[in-house]
This record gives structure tokens, C-alpha cells and sequence, in this order.
């Protein structure tokens, strides 16, 4: 290995220094554009889910459907369903975007479904209890602790959606999906392995983030933890 | 995308899907799903072998619980592109081997996570009771924990077969063979008919295998079949149930992402 020499470019060896010298905003390019379509596809599968599982929630057909649903796109690959969403959307980006979110959405459902009818019937008894509306025991009770469970499937979602992503090259949408897909095509391998590396290490930065962010808005998880520690 | 639109893709999928010279041939439709179907379903049998012995052995002595439940989680940050590109830059190149190899190695995580979950949740009094009625260690693992175990076993290799189905998708994105190719070759000449055509047939194939294992489930569970004909359902089993909730946290969702 003639690592951080001048040579293993010429040399095409696994790992390359100078690659990333040399190559340094392209590479930074590919990991914003990663970065960016994650956060723009758990957001928006997000943001779809949770009215979704609300809406659902009470029918048992209406939740049995979706949950189905779920199932069949879950089951489907990723390179055939974005073969599928091409007469809908069309060969451009969008067509990656829409693929990601469909896939977070199947498993942030499921989850948001389990956590809220994991809330122990009697603690909303006791909302109710104390005069709170439906709205307001929603909001205020089973969502936060529904918390654990939408967490874990944001979790999922978004080192799924990491990986995923890399497909998206056939679009020109792949983030560091792009560059392995031109180290492949140009036989260059420290090309590839440096994009498959950040992929897992971006992976694994975003599942981070989120136990932060799950131990941040938690207190009494936190609280329950910290006496058990200590 | 109006009505006309709509008619004509359905149309051009479909005299793509009738043409009789699409099926025929070496990269026809029907070698290309025989060589998917072929490759799975070896890449399966070797992950099953590999996994559920070791599975089955940490949940009997209630061991490695962290290894059998994180081995999905890193198996879910890997991207499956990455792996078979790397393979296919390594000395070994793309062949069968080397596409079974990476087949495998998406295979076991499922298996191994479910297995382990399987066996570790049976209810400690069944297998105390097993064990006061003399059997061995073996014993007990082959003939009480395995069978109630088999419900999260076969999810496990339901969640791989699904799983190793997609991978041998995206090893068409390498030059590897399957019915991928069909969907890759759509996308390089930007021919839309054949990719669509393409992605409905992985689609059936998917959905078929998803649908195949999951009446398999139903069908031979052990608890259930013991009930089978009588008049009142089986009992539940609160260990299963506890496992089953544990695992649809965590790893029911490691489904056919790839």
C-alpha cells in the first residue's frame, strides 16, 4: 500500500490519500448531496406517517389495509420499484426522492402504529380522566410516549435511506452512490472503497444523532436511565 | 401524467412483455429468472446453514445477545451497490461465486437475529421442565426450544429470502446475472418499455417468494398444527408474543431493503 504517497493513484491501490486530496470536492459534493436527500426523505416519510397512523389508527380494516401495503412495497427492490415509479414520475431526480420516502414511510408506520397502541389504556383513562380532549391526549399524552417507538423506526429509516440512496445514481441522484458507480466504470478503486466507507460512516453518524436527539426530547427516559446508572 | 399517457405505458410494457424474442435466449426473461431463482435460493440454503446453527447454539446458552441483535443493524448500514462493486474490483471479479458470496452475506443477518431472538424468549419454565424430565442440552435445544422457536425462525428466513432476492437485483448493477439485468440494460439506453417490463417482473418474482414464505409460516408451526382440529385456539404463548413485539421493533423492518 503506498499510502500518502504520490503513486497509488498510478498504482490503483485500495487506499489512496491522494485521492481524496486531489478529489476533495467532489467528494464533498457527493456527501452533501447524501446528506441532503436523507434528511429530505425521512423528513418528508415523517412527516406523511404520523397523520397517516393517526388517521388509521381507530379502523381496524383501514389499518389492516395499510399495514399490507406497507408489506407488499417493503417487499419490492429498491432497483425495481424505482423501474416502477419511472412512468410516473419520469427519469429525473424526483423519481429517487419519491422511491426513498415510499421505503421510510412502510417502516415509519409500523412503527408510529406500535407506539401509540403500546400507551397504556389506563394512562389515558387518566387523561381523560382529568378532562382532556381527544386533541390534547393525542398530543400531550400517547405521542411522547409513542416516542420510544417512532425513534426506533426513524432509526431504521434513515440507515436504510443511506444505503439505499446509492442507487440513485441510474438517476444521477445517488449522492456517494455516484462515485462508486464511476470508480466501477473507471476500474478505480480507492475510489470506491473511500465512497463505500463514508457511506457506512455516514450511516452510523445520522443513527448517532438520532439516540442524541431521542435522549434529548425523552427527559423521563433520560431521568429513569440516570437513576439505574447511578 | 395524463390518460394517454397511462394507456400508452401500459401498452408498450405490454408488447414488450408479449414479444416472444424477449423471452428467448441467454438474456432472455426465462433464463435470467431461472438464474435469479437458482442463485437465491443456493445463497439461501448456505445462509441458513451458516446462521441458525449458531443462532440456535448462543440463544440455548443465552449468550451474545449484543453480536445476534447489532449484526442486522451494521448489515442494514452496509449498501448492498457497495459490496458487490468491491467484490467486483477484488481479484475474484463478478461471477456466481462471488455474487453468491455477497448473497450470503446479506442472507445471514436476518436469520441469525431472528433465530437467536427465537430461541432466547422460549419460556424458561418449558425448558426447566425438559431438563427435570432428563434431557440433554441437545436434547432440549432439537426437541423444545427449536420447535417454539420455529415462527421467528422462519421470519427470520423469510426477511433473507426477500432480502437475497433484491441483492441479486442490484447485482445486475455490477454485470452480474438475474433479471435485474433487464431493469439495468432499461436504464443504460434509456429504453422505458424494457425497464418498466423489467421491474414488473422482479416485482412478481418478490412478491411471489414474500408470499410463498409467509404462507409457509402459517402452515408449519409446530404450536399451531398441534391445535389444528381441536375446538379451542391454541393457548397463547406469552414468551412467543414477547419476542414477536421485540422483534417487530427492531427487526421485522430488516425486510427487503436493497
Amino acid at each position: 500500500m503506498n499510502f500518502r504517497t504520490g503513486d497509488c493513484l498510478e498504482a490503483n491501490s485500495w487506499i489512496c490519500g491522494k485521492f481524496l486530496s486531489t478529489r476533495h470536492d467532489q467528494v464533498v459534493a457527493a456527501l452533501q448531496q447524501h446528506i441532503e436527500l436523507t434528511v429530505e426523505t425521512v423528513v418528508i416519510a415523517l412527516a406523511v406517517s404520523l397523520p397517516l397512523a393517526i388517521a388509521v389508527r381507530r379502523s381496524r380494516r383501514a389499518r389492516g389495509g395499510l399495514l399490507g401495503l406497507a408489506t407488499a412495497i417493503y417487499t419490492v427492490p429498491s432497483l425495481a420499484l424505482f423501474g416502477l415509479l419511472v412512468p410516473i414520475t419520469g427519469l429525473r431526480p424526483a423519481t429517487v426522492l419519491v422511491g426513498l420516502v415510499l421505503y421510510s414511510l412502510t417502516i415509519l408506520i409500523r412503527n408510529v402504529l406500535a407506539g401509540l397502541e403500546n400507551v397504556p389504556s389506563d394512562v389515558v383513562e387518566a387523561a381523560r380522566g382529568m378532562g382532556m380532549g381527544r386533541m390534547r391526549i393525542l398530543l400531550t399524552v400517547e405521542l411522547p410516549l409513542a416516542l420510544p417507538s417512532i425513534f426506533a423506526g426513524l432509526r431504521v429509516a434513515t440507515v436504510s435511506t443511506v444505503a439505499l440512496a446509492t442507487i440513485g445514481y441510474l438517476i444521477g441522484e445517488g449522492g456517494l452512490g455516484n462515485l462508486i458507480h464511476e470508480g466501477l466504470t473507471n476500474y478505480f478503486k480507492a475510489e470506491v472503497l473511500t465512497a463505500s466507507v463514508l457511506c457506512v460512516l455516514l450511516a452510523i453518524a445520522f443513527d448517532a444523532v438520532l439516540v442524541g436527539l431521542q435522549f434529548l426530547v425523552t427527559p423521563w427516559a433520560r431521568i429513569r436511565w440516570t437513576r439505574r446508572t447511578s | 401524467m395524463d390518460q394517454a399517457d397511462v394507456v400508452k405505458t401500459i401498452s408498450d410494457v405490454y408488447s414488450w412483455l408479449t414479444d416472444g424474442a424477449h423471452w428467448r435466449g441467454s438474456d432472455g426473461v426465462i433464463v435470467r429468472t431461472a438464474q435469479h431463482v437458482e442463485l437465491s435460493a443456493i445463497a439461501l440454503l448456505i445462509a441458513v446453514a451458516v446462521a441458525l446453527p449458531i443462532a440456535m447454539w448462543l440463544g440455548h446458552i443465552r449468550k451474545g445477545g449484543f453480536l445476534a441483535v447489532n449484526v442486522s443493524n451494521i448489515g442494514r448500514a452496509v449498501p448492498t451497490f457497495a459490496v458487490l462493486t468491491l467484490l467486483a474490483l477484488t481479484s475474484l471479479g463478478i461471477a456466481d461465486r462471488t455474487v453468491v458470496l455477497a448473497l450470503v452475506l446479506f442472507g445471514i443477518p436476518p436469520v441469525l437475529t431472528n433465530a437467536y431472538v427465537g430461541v432466547r424468549e422460549v419460556d424458561r419454565q418449558t425448558v426447566e421442565a425438559a431438563k427435570g424430565m432428563g434431557m440433554t442440552g441437545l436434547q432440549q435445544l432439537l426437541r423444545v426450544e427449536l420447535p417454539l422457536a420455529v415462527p421467528l425462525v422462519l421470519n427470520g428466513i423469510r426477511l433473507a429470502a426477500v432480502q437475497i432476492v433484491a441483492t441479486m437485483t442490484i447485482a445486475s448493477l455490477v454485470s452480474g446475472p438475474g433479471l435485474g439485468r433487464i431493469i439495468q440494460e432499461g436504464f443504460a439506453t434509456q429504453n422505458k418499455p424494457e425497464l418498466e417490463a423489467g421491474a414488473l417482473l422482479v416485482v412478481v418474482l418478490a412478491l411471489v417468494v414474500e408470499g410463498g414464505f409467509a404462507w409457509l409460516q402459517r402452515v408449519v408451526d409446530p404450536v399451531r398444527r398441534a391445535h389444528r382440529g381441536d375446538r379451542t385456539p391454541p393457548p397463547a404463548e406469552p414468551a412467543l408474543i414477547g419476542a414477536a413485539s421485540f422483534v417487530s421493533a427492531e427487526d421485522q423492518t430488516h425486510n427487503a431493503i436493497s
